[in-house]
């Protein structure tokens, strides 16, 4: 148990750090919103392998240690929005058990990018703002593609690390 | 680690499909060149201006400037913004039916509106 909450501060680390990849990197698709969604790598690895409750702890405190460092209060909001949402959605297509990790990544690469929309349309008041869906959702679904990818060969990787020091 | 299934490919296929759609359906709904440009703020008009005409507009909010929309060309810019993530500044000049510019934090919309009804007038501030 002791552990696993070391363990767990060692993520929320790595978390940071991508975060902070994904910052410095000028990405930039002439749309707002877009982003590698590195962090997510993370996320969704500890949700195969540590567990709802691990994951979404460490999605929640990253979201707001990474706004307080490299963004602001909007940031903040419309990051847990995007976060939430995505994580949700993986969480019941996990659980379901129907489909493969890259497939419950890609779905959660869409609703966060659909989430963070909506809610700037509620900010802003205007439904203008759906002229970004099309590429936010094709970005969704690419950037989830690719994360889960990566997500799905890391983790054969790491199993018997999980396995045998994390879990323990 | 199983392979990816027919679900999973079945499904993705599906996603595309739909961004595919979505494209598609833009395109329809848009695409020919705009007459003006509505600016929103807090999801009230704040001024209606033809792209025809070159000039600077500042976007204020209580009496202070917090963006500033360059048209010119057609087409309108937001060209410099104080809002901290600037991704407004960053966006594309818009001159298309329904493009749009953004600026989250102060809750701005620059809409590029279709042909204007005859007699239109501009009622800038
Ligand atoms: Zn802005």
């Amino acid at each position: 148990m002791k552990r696993k909450t070391a363990y767990m501060g060692v993520f929320l680390a790595f978390a940071l750090i991508l975060s902070y990849v994904e910052s410095l990197i000028p990405f930039y698709f002439g749309v707002p919103g877009i982003k590698l969604g590195l962090t997510n790598l993370i996320i969704v690895i500890l949700l195969y392998e540590l567990g709802v409750k691990e994951a979404l702890c460490i999605s929640i405190l990253r979201i707001i240690l990474a706004g307080f460092l490299f963004g602001n209060m909007f940031s903040i909001l419309y990051s847990l929005a995007g976060g939430l949402c995505s994580f949700c959605m993986m969480c019941l297509l996990k659980k379901c058990g129907l489909f493969h990790i890259v497939t419950v990544s890609v779905c959660g690469g869409i609703t966060h990018n659909m989430a963070q929309l909506a809610l700037a349309s509620l900010i802003v008041e205007n439904y203008g703002v759906f002229f970004y869906a099309p590429a936010l959702l094709l970005s969704g679904v690419l950037t989830g593609f690719l994360i889960g990818v990566l997500a799905a060969e890391i983790e054969k990787r790491v199993e018997r690390f999980f396995r045998e020091t994390v879990r323990k | 680690m199983r392979k990816l299934g027919k679900r999973d490919v079945m499904l993705m296929m599906v996603l595309l499909f739909f961004c595919f759609a979505a494209f598609l359906i833009r395109k329809l709904a848009g695409g020919t060149e705009g007459a003006y440009v509505l600016v929103t703020v807090d999801g009230e008009i704040f001024g209606e201006y033809p792209l025809c005409e070159e000039r600077e507009i500042p976007i204020k909010i209580a009496g202070e400037t917090v963006n500033r929309l360059k048209i010119g060309g057609g087409a309108a810019d937001m060209i410099w913004a104080d809002c901290p993530d600037k991704l407004c500044v960053r966006q594309k000049p818009v001159s298309k039916e329904n493009e749009t510019i953004v600026c989250l934090p102060h809750r701005v919309v620059i809409t590029v509106e279709g042909a204007a009804e005859n007699g239109f007038d501009s009622i800038a501030r």
